[in-house]
């Protein structure tokens, strides 16, 4: 990659196209919770869909994802195919993890999803781990780990920061501020103005980004990207965001004041992104509509698969306990 | 000692536990280059460790794959977790059993959980080797045996060795085993010897040993106190009372089988263990026992673990506080009593 590269109209519409995906799966799910047709914990991603397409169009398949609960997007950034996804949602044997994992344990190594823990801030030492592998067989590999703001504040954040900045690691730490802990606000629980600034402790290459800016996000994104690839070591990315949907699905949001939260969704970055994808001259607004239609159909039809796989067979439960040896 | 086992040194009649843990890790580094390992000071710049079981190491297979680390237990066992879900076979050192609750997450919720949670996609394959024991004189943190926090968790498994010859073997069953492994040794009993064992013999793990056989009384335990019951068996014999002894070696997942086997014939059973008594992993191994054997008993199950404090520093409370062969040998008694009373 070179020092500055361009940002093409081709560029923007490939994230456009994912973050849109991520969006309609949102939708879909939000509507289907709703209606009671889908009965599972759900952490939406509104808001934070932008940040991820832009992380994931420089990753490859063979790339490492550790993910958390709220990693949907980053799930899909990364490649995850629909159908083991939703079946897993649904908790149905068909599921990328045979209904065992559930929503908040997604991993398909097929893509590249390693972990996704319900546990905040214990991704990153993981995520270390993955990251050593790869320079111990020098595999070229490049480990991303995402997680929220909340998670700067645990232990296990610093433990890892500096086990892999000393080490020199392939790892890009990707902080999605959403501005919200659960339901406490940055200020009130983060002793610095920025995450971002976290990473000089680590003598890290650490960077604070508007993380719903598509062009911002993937120079960002790439920079990183490249560094580990280049074997120069890891990289703190903090994207801010903002979440649309609370903490957890249901969660009415009522400690975040309505004039923040308006002032928000008058700057969401998917009415914004899809103006820009147009003005660019990428795609016009009829093929954007073709392709919502044609992600609408791939989920109708992956929903169907869910719903019509079967549940999984109660001898499953010992099964996955330990390995065949034990 | 020095360098792990080479070819120049005499081959000895006995070993200590610590040259059997040090010659261990060397031989499966030899056996498998996805065998690397990582831990507060264990390479020789730094010494080759607190106790020195890594001396050599990394100076034979390179700090790439003998890594010190920072104080850092959550990213020492969260790394070597990650690097195990890339198919290496990590083996971390918790230097002592009590820092073991700093990585408690990465261990309950990740290592043992990672392999049923998605759906076998993936598993641990990683070893935590810790140290620990009272009668040292370390204090209440630094003694701790927490091995019935970890049995109780399904998907780890808990391995303590009673003998050098077990502990070479075991480890090697732990590092090439593919479910994360928690093996304890024991501070106290480090440079205690026995016989040496076969290079590269791996002692499966899930299996318990008769490590004595016997017929009107079973003890069953495991680490520590099975050296106790052995020396005790010696002794009783002298006296025409016949105890078998049963070491678990891997605590869970247990070998009831073979534990009742040995219960239904003796029709007895002592079960020991260095642990505090309440809510030990005594408490399972009896419950397994009178649940199967009920009918079969003919004394109640009888524990012998150490006092339900936290482990005192002075030499008098703390010896107070464990166990006693002299309890072992108390409750062996009991249970051959016509009528066994409290």
């Amino acid at each position: 990659m070179s020092a500055n590269p361009s940002f093409t109209p081709a560029t923007l519409l490939a994230i456009w196209r994912k973050a849109r995906q991520i969006n309609l799966i949102d939708e879909k799910f939000r509507g289907l919770l709703r209606s009671g047709r889908l009965a599972a914990v759900y952490y939406s991603p509104r808001g934070q869909e932008i940040l991820a397409a832009a992380m994931g169009v420089h990753l490859q398949p063979t790339d490492y994802l550790v993910t958390t609960y709220r990693g949907i997007h980053d799930q899909l950034a990364k490649g995850i195919p629909l159908k083991p996804l939703f079946a897993e949602y649904y908790a149905k044997a068909t599921g990328a993890c045979k209904g065992k994992g559930g929503p908040m344990h997604i991993t398909h190594p097929e893509t590249g999803v390693m972990v996704t823990t319900g546990i905040v801030g214990s991704g990153l030492p993981i995520a270390t781990g993955l990251g050593w592998a790869s320079q111990l067989k020098k595999d070229g590999r490049v480990t991303l780990v995402t997680f929220g703001d909340g998670a700067s504040n645990i232990g296990a954040f610093h433990e890892a920061l500096n086990m892999a900045a000393l080490w020199k690691l392939p790892v890009i730490f990707l902080c999605q501020n959403n501005l919200y802990g659960e339901s406490s606000k940055y200020a009130k629980t983060t002793s610095v103005d920025n995450i971002g600034e976290r990473a000089a402790s680590y003598r890290m290459a650490g960077v604070t980004v508007d993380g719903n800016d598509a062009e911002a996000m993937w120079r960002a994104a790439g920079e990183a990207v490249a560094r580990a690839r280049a074997g120069e070591g890891p990289t703190l990315i903090e994207a801010v965001t903002f979440r649309f949907m609370g903490h957890y699905f249901g969660d009415p949001g009522a400690y975040i004041p309505k004039e923040e939260y308006e002032a928000h969704l008058a700057r969401d970055p998917m009415p914004a992104t899809r103006a820009a994808v147009l003005a660019s001259g990428a795609a016009t607004e009829a093929e954007l509509d073709a392709y919502d239609a044609e992600v609408s159909a791939q989920i109708e039809e992956a929903l169907q698969f869910a719903a019509d796989s079967p549940f999984p067979d109660v001898g499953e439960i010992d099964i996955d306990v330990y390995g065949a040896a034990a | 000692m020095s360098a792990p086992a080479t070819a120049t040194q005499a081959k000895p009649e006995v070993i200590t536990f610590t040259e059997a843990f040090s010659r261990a890790l060397h031989d499966a580094m030899e056996m498998d280059p996805s065998v690397i390992m990582l831990g507060e000071d264990i390479a020789d710049e730094e010494g080759g460790g607190i106790f020195k079981v890594t001396k050599g190491l990394s100076t034979k297979f390179g700090t790439e794959r003998v890594k010190t680390t920072p104080i850092s237990e959550q990213a020492i066992v969260g790394a070597a977790i990650g690097a195990s879900l890339a198919g290496m076979r990590p083996v971390a050192e918790i230097m002592l059993m009590n820092f073991i609750t700093v990585p408690m997450d990465q261990i309950v919720n990740h290592a043992a959980k990672l392999r049923f949670m998605s759906g076998g996609q993936t598993h641990v394959p990683i070893t935590i080797r810790t140290r620990t024991g009272a009668g040292a004189g370390t204090g209440g943190q630094h003694s701790d045996m927490l091995e019935a926090w970890f049995a109780h968790v399904a998907g780890m498994k808990v391995v303590v060795p009673s003998t050098p010859a077990d502990a070479y073997g075991l480890l090697l069953g732990c590092i090439f085993d593919d479910d994360p492994c928690l093996f304890i040794e024991d501070q106290l009993t480090r440079t205690q010897t026995g016989p040496v064992p076969v290079k590269g013999e791996i002692i499966p793990l899930g299996k318990a040993h008769v490590a004595r056989e016997g017929k009107d009384v079973t003890v069953v335990g495991y680490g520590r106190p099975i050296r106790d019951a052995m020396v005790l068996a010696d002794k009783l014999a002298g006296e025409g009372i016949s105890v078998e002894v049963v070491d678990l070696r891997t605590v869970s997942p247990m070998d009831t089988g073979t534990v009742l086997k040995s219960v239904a014939k003796t029709g007895r059973a002592v079960v020991i263990h260095e642990a505090p008594r309440s809510f030990g992993c005594g408490a399972e191994i009896a419950a397994r026992i009178q649940e199967e054997l009920f009918d079969q008993l003919k004394a109640p199950v009888l524990r012998v673990a150490s006092r339900d404090v936290t482990v005192p520093f002075s030499r008098v409370l703390e010896a107070e506080y464990l166990y006693k062969a002299s309890g072992i040998e108390a409750a062996i008694r009991r249970t051959l009593e016509k009528r066994t009373q409290k």
